[in-house]
Protein backbone atom coordinates (compact mmCIF):
# COMPACT_ATOMS: atom_id res chain seq x y z
CA UNK A 1 0.00 0.00 0.00
CA UNK A 2 1.53 3.53 -0.91
CA UNK A 3 2.17 5.98 1.95
CA UNK A 4 0.02 8.49 0.68
CA UNK A 5 -2.90 6.37 0.87
CA UNK A 6 -2.26 4.34 4.08
CA UNK A 7 -2.15 8.48 5.63
CA UNK A 8 -5.47 8.80 4.06
CA UNK A 9 -6.65 5.99 5.33
CA UNK A 10 -5.45 5.90 8.75
CA UNK A 11 -6.85 9.90 9.19
CA UNK A 12 -10.45 8.43 7.86
CA UNK A 13 -10.24 5.84 10.19
CA UNK A 14 -9.15 8.37 12.89
CA UNK A 15 -11.91 11.06 12.26
CA UNK A 16 -14.50 7.95 11.95
CA UNK A 17 -14.12 7.14 15.63
CA UNK A 18 -13.77 10.46 17.08
CA UNK A 19 -17.20 11.05 15.38
CA UNK A 20 -18.68 8.38 16.40
CA UNK A 21 -17.48 8.76 20.08
CA UNK A 22 -18.72 12.23 19.61
CA UNK A 23 -22.45 10.99 18.24
CA UNK A 24 -22.48 8.58 21.21
CA UNK A 25 -21.62 10.79 23.73
CA UNK A 26 -22.70 14.05 22.92
CA UNK A 27 -25.69 12.98 20.48
CA UNK A 28 -24.87 15.36 17.79
CA UNK A 29 -26.48 15.31 14.15
CA UNK A 30 -29.59 14.11 15.39
CA UNK A 31 -32.60 15.89 14.37
CA UNK A 32 -35.72 16.37 16.91
CA UNK A 33 -39.11 16.40 15.97
CA UNK A 34 -42.95 17.20 17.13
CA UNK A 35 -46.38 15.84 15.47
CA UNK A 36 -48.41 18.82 14.36
CA UNK A 37 -51.85 17.66 13.57
CA UNK A 38 -53.96 20.50 11.91
CA UNK A 39 -57.85 20.27 10.45
CA UNK A 40 -58.26 21.85 7.24
CA UNK A 41 -61.97 22.23 6.02
CA UNK A 42 -62.63 20.71 2.34
CA UNK A 43 -65.46 22.68 0.63
CA UNK A 44 -68.65 20.67 -0.72
CA UNK A 45 -68.18 19.69 -4.74
CA UNK A 46 -70.31 18.37 -7.15
CA UNK A 47 -71.30 14.65 -5.41
CA UNK A 48 -69.34 15.26 -2.79
CA UNK A 49 -70.42 16.56 0.43
CA UNK A 50 -67.83 19.37 2.63
CA UNK A 51 -65.99 17.74 5.31
CA UNK A 52 -62.71 18.33 7.34
CA UNK A 53 -59.64 16.40 6.73
CA UNK A 54 -56.60 15.79 9.34
CA UNK A 55 -53.45 16.74 8.45
CA UNK A 56 -50.44 15.37 9.97
CA UNK A 57 -46.93 17.16 9.86
CA UNK A 58 -43.70 16.74 11.66
CA UNK A 59 -41.96 20.26 12.75
CA UNK A 60 -38.30 20.53 13.56
CA UNK A 61 -37.53 21.29 17.26
CA UNK A 62 -34.56 22.56 18.49
CA UNK A 63 -32.21 20.32 20.31
CA UNK A 64 -32.69 22.59 23.26
CA UNK A 65 -36.30 21.22 23.56
CA UNK A 66 -35.26 17.64 23.33
CA UNK A 67 -36.89 16.70 26.37
CA UNK A 68 -40.70 18.27 26.24
CA UNK A 69 -43.52 16.15 25.82
CA UNK A 70 -43.95 14.96 22.51
CA UNK A 71 -40.57 15.67 21.22
CA UNK A 72 -38.46 12.40 19.80
CA UNK A 73 -35.57 11.93 17.23
CA UNK A 74 -36.75 11.80 13.27
CA UNK A 75 -34.67 8.81 12.15
CA UNK A 76 -35.26 9.92 8.33
CA UNK A 77 -34.06 13.77 9.20
CA UNK A 78 -30.79 12.23 11.28
CA UNK A 79 -30.21 10.08 8.75
CA UNK A 80 -30.43 13.27 6.04
CA UNK A 81 -28.12 15.29 8.10
CA UNK A 82 -25.44 12.61 8.40
CA UNK A 83 -25.86 11.77 4.46
CA UNK A 84 -25.60 15.32 3.80
CA UNK A 85 -22.21 15.57 5.90
CA UNK A 86 -21.00 12.49 3.55
CA UNK A 87 -22.04 14.66 0.81
CA UNK A 88 -20.48 17.54 1.54
CA UNK A 89 -17.37 16.24 2.37
CA UNK A 90 -17.21 13.97 -0.42
CA UNK A 91 -17.33 16.62 -3.05
CA UNK A 92 -14.67 18.41 -1.44
CA UNK A 93 -12.57 15.88 -1.09
CA UNK A 94 -12.05 16.79 -5.70
CA UNK A 95 -9.63 19.01 -4.20
CA UNK A 96 -7.45 16.10 -3.59
CA UNK A 97 -8.00 14.11 -6.92
CA UNK A 98 -10.80 12.05 -8.23
CA UNK A 99 -11.48 10.11 -4.94
CA UNK A 100 -14.10 7.46 -4.81
CA UNK A 101 -16.18 9.63 -2.46
CA UNK A 102 -16.20 12.04 -4.79
CA UNK A 103 -17.44 9.84 -7.60
CA UNK A 104 -19.52 8.05 -5.60
CA UNK A 105 -21.39 11.62 -4.62
CA UNK A 106 -21.38 12.79 -7.96
CA UNK A 107 -23.21 10.00 -9.31
CA UNK A 108 -25.66 10.38 -6.76
CA UNK A 109 -26.10 13.65 -7.20
CA UNK A 110 -26.26 13.21 -11.46
CA UNK A 111 -28.73 10.38 -10.96
CA UNK A 112 -31.05 12.35 -8.38
CA UNK A 113 -31.00 15.47 -10.28
CA UNK A 114 -32.38 13.75 -13.31
CA UNK A 115 -34.84 12.06 -11.50
CA UNK A 116 -36.22 14.98 -9.67
CA UNK A 117 -36.11 16.96 -13.15
CA UNK A 118 -38.28 14.47 -14.77
CA UNK A 119 -40.52 14.25 -11.94
CA UNK A 120 -41.03 17.87 -11.78
CA UNK A 121 -41.51 18.02 -15.44
CA UNK A 122 -44.60 15.46 -15.26
CA UNK A 123 -46.66 17.58 -12.71
CA UNK A 124 -46.02 21.04 -13.60
CA UNK A 125 -45.62 20.33 -17.72
CA UNK A 126 -47.67 17.62 -18.44
CA UNK A 127 -50.53 17.39 -15.97
CA UNK A 128 -50.95 21.69 -14.73
CA UNK A 129 -49.90 23.13 -17.88
CA UNK A 130 -51.00 20.48 -20.65
CA UNK A 131 -53.54 17.60 -19.30
CA UNK A 132 -55.62 20.45 -17.19
CA UNK A 133 -55.96 22.64 -20.27
CA UNK A 134 -56.85 19.50 -22.59
CA UNK A 135 -59.01 17.27 -20.13
CA UNK A 136 -60.10 19.99 -17.20
CA UNK A 137 -62.92 17.49 -15.72
CA UNK A 138 -60.99 14.15 -15.77
CA UNK A 139 -58.15 16.51 -13.77
CA UNK A 140 -60.18 17.38 -11.29
CA UNK A 141 -61.91 13.92 -10.64
CA UNK A 142 -58.14 12.36 -10.69
CA UNK A 143 -54.84 14.25 -10.21
CA UNK A 144 -55.85 17.90 -9.34
CA UNK A 145 -58.87 18.10 -7.07
CA UNK A 146 -58.54 21.58 -6.42
CA UNK A 147 -58.63 22.39 -10.10
CA UNK A 148 -61.40 25.71 -11.00
CA UNK A 149 -64.45 24.50 -11.67
CA UNK A 150 -64.27 27.53 -14.40
CA UNK A 151 -61.64 26.22 -15.94
CA UNK A 152 -63.54 24.30 -19.46
CA UNK A 153 -61.25 22.78 -22.31
CA UNK A 154 -59.04 24.26 -24.70
CA UNK A 155 -58.49 22.60 -27.57
CA UNK A 156 -56.05 25.15 -28.86
CA UNK A 157 -53.55 23.29 -26.69
CA UNK A 158 -53.98 20.01 -28.93
CA UNK A 159 -51.43 22.09 -30.82
CA UNK A 160 -48.49 21.75 -28.41
CA UNK A 161 -49.58 18.01 -27.85
CA UNK A 162 -48.95 17.17 -31.44
CA UNK A 163 -45.65 19.31 -31.37
CA UNK A 164 -44.62 17.46 -27.92
CA UNK A 165 -45.65 14.09 -29.77
CA UNK A 166 -43.43 15.24 -33.10
CA UNK A 167 -40.37 16.33 -30.81
CA UNK A 168 -40.27 12.29 -28.79
CA UNK A 169 -40.26 10.84 -32.78
CA UNK A 170 -36.56 11.46 -32.44
CA UNK A 171 -36.36 8.44 -30.33
CA UNK A 172 -38.25 6.12 -33.18
CA UNK A 173 -35.97 4.35 -35.35
CA UNK A 174 -37.35 5.71 -38.43
CA UNK A 175 -38.81 8.97 -39.31
CA UNK A 176 -36.44 11.32 -36.96
CA UNK A 177 -36.70 14.28 -38.98
CA UNK A 178 -40.25 15.02 -37.86
CA UNK A 179 -38.68 16.05 -34.55
CA UNK A 180 -37.24 19.21 -36.76
CA UNK A 181 -40.27 20.41 -37.08
CA UNK A 182 -41.23 21.50 -33.71
CA UNK A 183 -37.33 22.13 -33.10
CA UNK A 184 -37.93 24.79 -35.58
CA UNK A 185 -40.95 26.22 -34.14
CA UNK A 186 -39.37 26.36 -30.77
CA UNK A 187 -36.13 28.14 -32.25
CA UNK A 188 -38.39 30.75 -34.41
CA UNK A 189 -40.61 31.65 -31.94
CA UNK A 190 -37.87 32.04 -29.06
CA UNK A 191 -35.93 34.19 -31.08
CA UNK A 192 -39.09 36.43 -31.99
CA UNK A 193 -39.63 36.85 -28.72
CA UNK A 194 -36.00 37.82 -27.25
CA UNK A 195 -35.39 39.67 -30.34
CA UNK A 196 -38.14 42.66 -28.96
CA UNK A 197 -36.92 42.30 -25.87
CA UNK A 198 -33.23 42.87 -26.00
CA UNK A 199 -33.91 45.66 -28.52
CA UNK A 200 -36.05 47.38 -25.84
CA UNK A 201 -34.56 46.73 -22.73
CA UNK A 202 -30.59 46.20 -24.07
CA UNK A 203 -30.35 48.59 -26.84
CA UNK A 204 -32.99 51.18 -26.72
CA UNK A 205 -32.72 51.86 -22.86
CA UNK A 206 -29.27 51.25 -22.35
CA UNK A 207 -28.61 54.08 -25.09
CA UNK A 208 -31.38 55.99 -23.26
CA UNK A 209 -29.67 55.83 -19.60
CA UNK A 210 -26.07 56.68 -21.59
CA UNK A 211 -27.34 59.91 -22.49
CA UNK A 212 -26.87 61.87 -19.50
CA UNK A 213 -25.53 65.71 -18.69
CA UNK A 214 -22.17 65.59 -18.07
CA UNK A 215 -21.93 68.85 -15.95
CA UNK A 216 -24.42 68.15 -13.22
CA UNK A 217 -26.10 71.05 -11.00
CA UNK A 218 -27.93 70.57 -7.64
CA UNK A 219 -31.48 71.59 -6.92
CA UNK A 220 -30.16 74.49 -5.27
CA UNK A 221 -28.25 75.50 -8.42
CA UNK A 222 -24.86 74.32 -7.41
CA UNK A 223 -22.21 73.03 -9.40
CA UNK A 224 -22.58 68.74 -8.05
CA UNK A 225 -19.02 67.64 -8.84
CA UNK A 226 -19.28 63.93 -8.00
CA UNK A 227 -21.95 63.66 -10.03
CA UNK A 228 -20.57 65.09 -12.69
CA UNK A 229 -17.64 62.95 -12.15
CA UNK A 230 -19.82 59.87 -12.55
CA UNK A 231 -21.62 60.75 -15.28
CA UNK A 232 -18.91 61.59 -17.48
CA UNK A 233 -16.96 57.94 -16.36
CA UNK A 234 -20.36 56.18 -17.77
CA UNK A 235 -20.73 58.04 -20.79
CA UNK A 236 -16.13 57.65 -21.67
CA UNK A 237 -16.52 54.34 -20.59
CA UNK A 238 -19.08 53.44 -22.73
CA UNK A 239 -17.73 55.30 -25.81
CA UNK A 240 -14.52 53.77 -24.56
CA UNK A 241 -15.27 50.25 -24.81
CA UNK A 242 -17.32 50.86 -28.01
CA UNK A 243 -14.22 51.97 -29.89
CA UNK A 244 -12.28 48.85 -28.21
CA UNK A 245 -14.94 46.94 -30.29
CA UNK A 246 -14.99 49.00 -33.88
CA UNK A 247 -12.94 47.09 -36.17
CA UNK A 248 -13.29 48.65 -39.34
CA UNK A 249 -10.88 50.82 -38.65
CA UNK A 250 -7.31 50.06 -37.77
CA UNK A 251 -6.73 50.20 -33.53
CA UNK A 252 -3.56 53.12 -34.91
CA UNK A 253 -3.16 56.64 -33.65
CA UNK A 254 -5.96 58.47 -31.75
CA UNK A 255 -8.75 55.40 -32.59
CA UNK A 256 -5.27 52.78 -31.24
CA UNK A 257 -5.21 55.15 -27.88
CA UNK A 258 -8.86 55.43 -27.03
CA UNK A 259 -9.37 51.23 -27.30
CA UNK A 260 -6.54 51.41 -24.92
CA UNK A 261 -8.55 53.13 -22.63
CA UNK A 262 -11.48 50.54 -23.68
CA UNK A 263 -9.00 47.50 -22.69
CA UNK A 264 -8.24 49.29 -19.67
CA UNK A 265 -12.08 49.42 -18.72
CA UNK A 266 -12.49 46.23 -19.57
CA UNK A 267 -10.15 45.41 -17.21
CA UNK A 268 -11.14 46.67 -14.61
CA UNK A 269 -14.40 45.16 -15.49
CA UNK A 270 -13.16 41.61 -15.36
CA UNK A 271 -11.26 42.18 -12.12
CA UNK A 272 -14.43 43.47 -10.34
CA UNK A 273 -16.28 40.32 -11.52
CA UNK A 274 -13.32 37.88 -10.06
CA UNK A 275 -13.86 39.70 -7.01
CA UNK A 276 -17.21 39.29 -6.89
CA UNK A 277 -17.10 35.78 -8.07
CA UNK A 278 -14.41 34.93 -5.26
CA UNK A 279 -16.90 36.67 -2.59
CA UNK A 280 -19.61 34.35 -3.50
CA UNK A 281 -17.64 30.99 -3.81
CA UNK A 282 -16.51 31.81 -0.23
CA UNK A 283 -20.20 32.49 0.69
CA UNK A 284 -20.64 28.83 -0.61
CA UNK A 285 -17.95 27.56 1.50
CA UNK A 286 -18.70 29.84 4.95
CA UNK A 287 -22.32 28.06 4.23
CA UNK A 288 -21.84 24.53 4.30
CA UNK A 289 -18.71 24.60 7.15
CA UNK A 290 -21.61 26.32 8.89
CA UNK A 291 -23.90 23.01 8.28
CA UNK A 292 -20.95 20.60 9.25
CA UNK A 293 -19.89 22.70 12.51
CA UNK A 294 -23.80 23.71 13.62
CA UNK A 295 -26.35 20.69 12.28
CA UNK A 296 -23.38 18.01 12.39
CA UNK A 297 -21.17 18.70 14.42
CA UNK A 298 -22.77 20.68 17.19
CA UNK A 299 -19.37 22.56 17.83
CA UNK A 300 -20.86 26.09 16.97
CA UNK A 301 -24.52 27.01 17.78
CA UNK A 302 -24.90 30.51 15.91
CA UNK A 303 -28.90 30.57 16.33
CA UNK A 304 -29.21 29.16 19.60
CA UNK A 305 -30.58 25.77 18.96
CA UNK A 306 -28.75 23.99 21.65
CA UNK A 307 -28.61 27.24 24.03
CA UNK A 308 -28.39 26.12 27.67
CA UNK A 309 -27.49 22.04 26.89
CA UNK B 1 11.07 29.86 0.98
CA UNK B 2 11.82 31.16 -2.16
CA UNK B 3 11.68 27.33 -3.89
CA UNK B 4 8.86 26.44 -2.01
CA UNK B 5 6.66 28.62 -2.65
CA UNK B 6 7.72 28.85 -6.48
CA UNK B 7 6.27 25.48 -6.73
CA UNK B 8 3.91 25.45 -3.86
CA UNK B 9 1.81 22.33 -3.87
CA UNK B 10 -1.85 23.87 -4.18
CA UNK B 11 -3.26 21.85 -1.38
CA UNK B 12 -1.57 24.24 1.32
CA UNK B 13 -3.45 26.91 -0.77
CA UNK B 14 -6.98 25.11 -0.03
CA UNK B 15 -5.66 23.99 3.51
CA UNK B 16 -4.93 28.14 3.90
CA UNK B 17 -8.18 29.17 2.57
CA UNK B 18 -10.42 26.19 5.09
CA UNK B 19 -8.67 27.60 7.59
CA UNK B 20 -9.33 31.09 7.03
CA UNK B 21 -13.32 30.21 6.54
CA UNK B 22 -13.31 28.17 8.85
CA UNK B 23 -11.84 29.46 12.37
CA UNK B 24 -13.83 32.87 11.94
CA UNK B 25 -16.74 31.03 11.80
CA UNK B 26 -15.80 28.68 14.93
CA UNK B 27 -14.80 31.86 16.80
CA UNK B 28 -18.35 33.37 15.62
CA UNK B 29 -16.20 36.89 15.03
CA UNK B 30 -18.55 39.55 13.00
CA UNK B 31 -17.90 42.88 11.55
CA UNK B 32 -19.50 46.22 11.91
CA UNK B 33 -21.02 46.65 8.00
CA UNK B 34 -21.76 50.49 6.39
CA UNK B 35 -24.83 50.07 3.99
CA UNK B 36 -24.54 51.44 0.25
CA UNK B 37 -26.65 53.48 -1.35
CA UNK B 38 -28.17 50.78 -3.49
CA UNK B 39 -28.50 48.44 -0.49
CA UNK B 40 -30.48 51.64 1.00
CA UNK B 41 -32.67 52.19 -1.79
CA UNK B 42 -33.87 49.00 -2.01
CA UNK B 43 -34.66 48.98 1.43
CA UNK B 44 -36.04 52.22 1.20
CA UNK B 45 -38.25 50.96 -1.64
CA UNK B 46 -39.42 47.92 0.64
CA UNK B 47 -40.27 50.23 3.54
CA UNK B 48 -41.83 53.24 1.96
CA UNK B 49 -44.61 50.97 -0.23
CA UNK B 50 -48.07 51.59 2.36
CA UNK B 51 -49.06 48.74 4.21
CA UNK B 52 -50.54 46.02 2.64
CA UNK B 53 -49.00 46.78 -0.77
CA UNK B 54 -48.48 43.54 -3.55
CA UNK B 55 -45.09 42.35 -3.26
CA UNK B 56 -43.80 39.42 -6.14
CA UNK B 57 -41.22 37.57 -4.63
CA UNK B 58 -39.83 36.01 -7.60
CA UNK B 59 -37.13 33.46 -5.70
CA UNK B 60 -35.25 32.41 -8.41
CA UNK B 61 -32.39 30.07 -7.10
CA UNK B 62 -31.91 26.77 -5.60
CA UNK B 63 -30.08 25.26 -3.05
CA UNK B 64 -26.33 25.65 -5.31
CA UNK B 65 -26.72 29.13 -4.17
CA UNK B 66 -28.04 29.02 -1.29
CA UNK B 67 -25.61 30.55 1.04
CA UNK B 68 -24.95 33.39 -0.65
CA UNK B 69 -28.68 34.46 -1.26
CA UNK B 70 -30.92 32.36 0.96
CA UNK B 71 -30.08 35.26 3.84
CA UNK B 72 -30.95 38.00 1.41
CA UNK B 73 -34.45 35.85 0.33
CA UNK B 74 -35.31 35.53 3.67
CA UNK B 75 -34.71 39.37 4.95
CA UNK B 76 -36.66 40.16 1.81
CA UNK B 77 -39.39 38.04 2.99
CA UNK B 78 -39.23 39.53 7.02
CA UNK B 79 -39.21 42.72 5.65
CA UNK B 80 -42.60 42.17 3.97
CA UNK B 81 -43.80 40.77 6.90
CA UNK B 82 -42.80 43.84 9.17
CA UNK B 83 -44.74 45.62 6.58
CA UNK B 84 -47.56 43.97 6.35
CA UNK B 85 -47.56 43.79 2.29
CA UNK B 86 -48.85 41.03 0.66
CA UNK B 87 -46.50 38.38 -0.68
CA UNK B 88 -46.68 36.34 -3.72
CA UNK B 89 -43.84 33.53 -3.96
CA UNK B 90 -43.23 32.14 -7.29
CA UNK B 91 -39.72 30.38 -8.44
CA UNK B 92 -38.62 29.52 -12.48
CA UNK B 93 -36.15 27.18 -10.64
CA UNK B 94 -37.49 23.29 -10.03
CA UNK B 95 -35.72 23.08 -7.24
CA UNK B 96 -36.33 26.88 -5.84
CA UNK B 97 -39.51 25.70 -4.54
CA UNK B 98 -37.78 24.64 -1.34
CA UNK B 99 -36.34 27.63 -1.06
CA UNK B 100 -39.75 29.28 -1.26
CA UNK B 101 -40.83 26.75 1.02
CA UNK B 102 -38.04 27.38 3.90
CA UNK B 103 -39.55 31.34 3.87
CA UNK B 104 -42.69 30.31 4.11
CA UNK B 105 -41.47 28.21 6.92
CA UNK B 106 -40.01 31.11 8.77
CA UNK B 107 -42.85 33.31 8.13
CA UNK B 108 -45.55 30.74 10.11
CA UNK B 109 -42.60 30.82 13.01
CA UNK B 110 -42.01 34.20 13.25
CA UNK B 111 -45.08 35.74 12.16
CA UNK B 112 -47.65 33.55 13.07
CA UNK B 113 -51.04 36.02 13.07
CA UNK B 114 -50.20 35.80 9.02
CA UNK B 115 -52.69 33.88 7.57
CA UNK B 116 -51.32 32.12 4.08
CA UNK B 117 -53.70 32.65 1.14
CA UNK B 118 -54.68 36.39 2.86
CA UNK B 119 -51.11 37.67 3.39
CA UNK B 120 -48.93 35.21 1.20
CA UNK B 121 -49.49 32.98 -1.01
CA UNK B 122 -47.12 29.83 -2.77
CA UNK B 123 -47.30 29.87 -6.66
CA UNK B 124 -44.64 27.01 -6.74
CA UNK B 125 -42.34 26.16 -9.93
CA UNK B 126 -43.33 27.62 -13.34
CA UNK B 127 -41.85 25.62 -16.09
CA UNK B 128 -40.72 27.45 -19.73
CA UNK B 129 -37.84 29.12 -18.26
CA UNK B 130 -38.46 33.09 -19.55
CA UNK B 131 -41.45 32.12 -20.90
CA UNK B 132 -44.06 32.29 -17.73
CA UNK B 133 -42.92 35.76 -16.97
CA UNK B 134 -43.67 37.07 -20.30
CA UNK B 135 -47.32 35.23 -19.85
CA UNK B 136 -47.96 36.75 -16.12
CA UNK B 137 -47.06 40.26 -16.97
CA UNK B 138 -50.25 40.18 -19.06
CA UNK B 139 -52.07 37.08 -17.81
CA UNK B 140 -51.61 35.14 -14.56
CA UNK B 141 -54.04 32.44 -14.63
CA UNK B 142 -52.76 31.21 -18.16
CA UNK B 143 -49.42 29.98 -16.46
CA UNK B 144 -50.66 29.74 -12.79
CA UNK B 145 -54.31 28.58 -12.38
CA UNK B 146 -53.44 27.54 -8.78
CA UNK B 147 -51.37 27.69 -5.87
CA UNK B 148 -48.23 24.81 -5.18
CA UNK B 149 -51.49 22.85 -3.38
CA UNK B 150 -53.55 22.82 -6.19
CA UNK B 151 -56.27 25.54 -4.63
CA UNK B 152 -57.71 27.41 -7.55
CA UNK B 153 -56.27 31.05 -7.78
CA UNK B 154 -59.79 32.29 -7.69
CA UNK B 155 -60.10 30.73 -4.55
CA UNK B 156 -57.48 32.21 -2.59
CA UNK B 157 -58.64 35.80 -1.17
CA UNK B 158 -55.42 37.39 -1.97
CA UNK B 159 -54.83 36.32 -5.92
CA UNK B 160 -58.88 36.27 -6.46
CA UNK B 161 -58.56 40.23 -7.99
CA UNK B 162 -55.03 39.51 -9.41
CA UNK B 163 -55.44 39.59 -13.18
CA UNK B 164 -51.64 40.26 -14.13
CA UNK B 165 -47.53 41.05 -12.57
CA UNK B 166 -48.88 44.38 -13.86
CA UNK B 167 -50.93 44.80 -10.74
CA UNK B 168 -48.11 44.25 -7.86
CA UNK B 169 -46.45 47.37 -6.43
CA UNK B 170 -43.01 46.01 -6.66
CA UNK B 171 -41.29 42.89 -7.86
CA UNK B 172 -38.97 41.56 -5.64
CA UNK B 173 -36.18 38.91 -7.56
CA UNK B 174 -33.72 37.20 -6.01
CA UNK B 175 -31.27 35.39 -8.76
CA UNK B 176 -28.81 32.89 -9.60
CA UNK B 177 -28.55 32.76 -12.95
CA UNK B 178 -30.71 32.08 -15.77
CA UNK B 179 -33.45 32.67 -15.93
CA UNK B 180 -33.67 35.05 -13.28
CA UNK B 181 -32.70 39.25 -13.02
CA UNK B 182 -31.97 39.87 -16.13
CA UNK B 183 -35.62 37.94 -17.26
CA UNK B 184 -37.69 39.73 -15.53
CA UNK B 185 -35.82 43.16 -16.38
CA UNK B 186 -36.34 42.32 -19.97
CA UNK B 187 -40.13 40.81 -19.73
CA UNK B 188 -41.51 42.70 -16.57
CA UNK B 189 -39.64 46.10 -15.54
CA UNK B 190 -38.20 47.52 -18.43
CA UNK B 191 -41.37 47.12 -21.14
CA UNK B 192 -44.48 47.67 -18.69
CA UNK B 193 -42.32 49.94 -16.46
CA UNK B 194 -43.21 47.77 -13.05
CA UNK B 195 -40.57 49.17 -10.09
CA UNK B 196 -38.41 46.25 -9.84
CA UNK B 197 -35.22 45.46 -6.95
CA UNK B 198 -33.02 42.46 -7.30
CA UNK B 199 -30.66 40.34 -5.23
CA UNK B 200 -28.20 38.21 -7.30
CA UNK B 201 -25.14 36.12 -6.85
CA UNK B 202 -21.50 37.77 -7.23
CA UNK B 203 -20.99 36.19 -10.61
CA UNK B 204 -24.36 38.40 -11.90
CA UNK B 205 -23.66 41.26 -10.21
CA UNK B 206 -21.07 43.01 -12.04
CA UNK B 207 -23.58 42.30 -15.29
CA UNK B 208 -26.83 43.38 -13.99
CA UNK B 209 -25.00 47.41 -12.86
CA UNK B 210 -26.08 48.77 -16.06
CA UNK B 211 -29.42 48.06 -15.51
CA UNK B 212 -30.01 50.31 -12.21
CA UNK B 213 -31.42 52.90 -11.81
CA UNK B 214 -33.51 53.11 -14.83
CA UNK B 215 -34.69 49.81 -15.42
CA UNK B 216 -33.89 48.05 -11.67
CA UNK B 217 -33.99 50.81 -8.71
CA UNK B 218 -31.72 48.69 -6.82
CA UNK B 219 -29.75 45.81 -6.20
CA UNK B 220 -28.05 43.66 -3.58
CA UNK B 221 -24.71 42.04 -4.67
CA UNK B 222 -24.37 39.05 -3.10
CA UNK B 223 -23.83 38.16 0.71
CA UNK B 224 -22.31 41.74 1.25
CA UNK B 225 -25.35 43.23 0.08
CA UNK B 226 -27.66 40.38 2.08
CA UNK B 227 -25.51 41.36 5.24
CA UNK B 228 -25.59 45.55 4.37
CA UNK B 229 -29.55 44.52 4.16
CA UNK B 230 -29.44 42.75 7.49
CA UNK B 231 -27.95 45.80 9.29
CA UNK B 232 -30.28 47.91 7.89
CA UNK B 233 -33.72 45.82 8.65
CA UNK B 234 -32.10 44.98 12.43
CA UNK B 235 -31.35 49.17 12.45
CA UNK B 236 -35.26 49.54 12.05
CA UNK B 237 -36.75 47.02 13.33
CA UNK B 238 -34.93 46.74 17.00
CA UNK B 239 -37.33 43.69 17.64
CA UNK B 240 -35.25 41.24 15.36
CA UNK B 241 -32.57 41.75 17.01
CA UNK B 242 -32.78 38.83 19.47
CA UNK B 243 -33.42 36.96 16.38
CA UNK B 244 -30.08 34.95 15.84
CA UNK B 245 -31.87 33.72 12.19
CA UNK B 246 -31.92 37.43 11.13
CA UNK B 247 -28.26 38.04 11.27
CA UNK B 248 -26.97 34.96 8.34
CA UNK B 249 -25.54 37.15 6.36
CA UNK B 250 -23.92 39.49 8.74
CA UNK B 251 -21.84 35.79 10.09
CA UNK B 252 -20.71 35.05 7.25
CA UNK B 253 -19.05 38.13 6.57
CA UNK B 254 -16.38 37.33 9.16
CA UNK B 255 -14.89 34.46 7.04
CA UNK B 256 -15.27 36.95 3.58
CA UNK B 257 -13.17 38.81 5.91
CA UNK B 258 -10.21 36.27 5.98
CA UNK B 259 -11.05 34.84 2.95
CA UNK B 260 -9.94 38.21 1.33
CA UNK B 261 -7.15 39.03 3.52
CA UNK B 262 -5.68 35.79 2.27
CA UNK B 263 -6.54 35.83 -1.35
CA UNK B 264 -4.56 39.28 -1.71
CA UNK B 265 -2.09 37.97 0.15
CA UNK B 266 -1.91 35.26 -2.40
CA UNK B 267 -2.15 37.28 -5.40
CA UNK B 268 0.52 39.56 -4.19
CA UNK B 269 3.02 36.90 -3.56
CA UNK B 270 2.65 34.80 -6.90
CA UNK B 271 2.87 38.38 -8.84
CA UNK B 272 6.58 39.10 -6.16
CA UNK B 273 7.45 35.56 -6.92
CA UNK B 274 6.65 36.05 -10.90
CA UNK B 275 9.05 39.14 -10.73
CA UNK B 276 11.37 37.20 -8.70
CA UNK B 277 11.23 34.52 -11.46
CA UNK B 278 11.74 36.82 -14.20
CA UNK B 279 14.61 39.08 -12.84
CA UNK B 280 16.24 35.84 -12.46
CA UNK B 281 15.64 34.69 -16.03
CA UNK B 282 14.02 31.81 -14.70
CA UNK B 283 10.59 32.59 -17.07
Amino acid sequence: MQRETLFWLGLMLVGGVLLGGRAILVGNGRQYVERVTTTADVAATEGAAAQAVELTDYVNIPARERDAPGVRVSFARTVGIWVAAFCTLGIMSFLLGETPPYKLVESVFVGVSAAYWMVVGFWSEIVQNLLSHLVPGLMRATLLPGLSEKTVPNYWYVVPLVLSVMMLWRLAPKGAWIARWPLAFFIGATAGIRLVSYLEADFVQQISSTILPLVVFGADGSFDVWASIKNTLIVSGVLLGLVYFFFSVPHKGVVGGLAKGGVWLLMITFGASFGYTVMGRIALLADRLEFLFDDWLWLIDPTLQRAGM
Amino acid sequence: MYDFLKSLDRRWIFLLMLLAVAIPILGGWRFPERPSPLVETVFDTIEDLPAGSRVWMAYDYDPASQGELHPMGMAFARHCALKRHKMYFMTLWPQGTVMVQSCLDMLKTEFPDLVYGEDYVNLGFRPGSEGPIKIIVTDLRKSVSSDINGVSLDEIPMTRDLKNVQGVDLIINVSSGTPGTKEWVLYASTPFHITTVAGCTGVQTPYLYPYVPDQLLGMLGAIKGGAEYEFLLLDAYPQLRDNPDAKEALRRMGPQLFGHLLLIALIVMGNVIYFMQRQRGEV
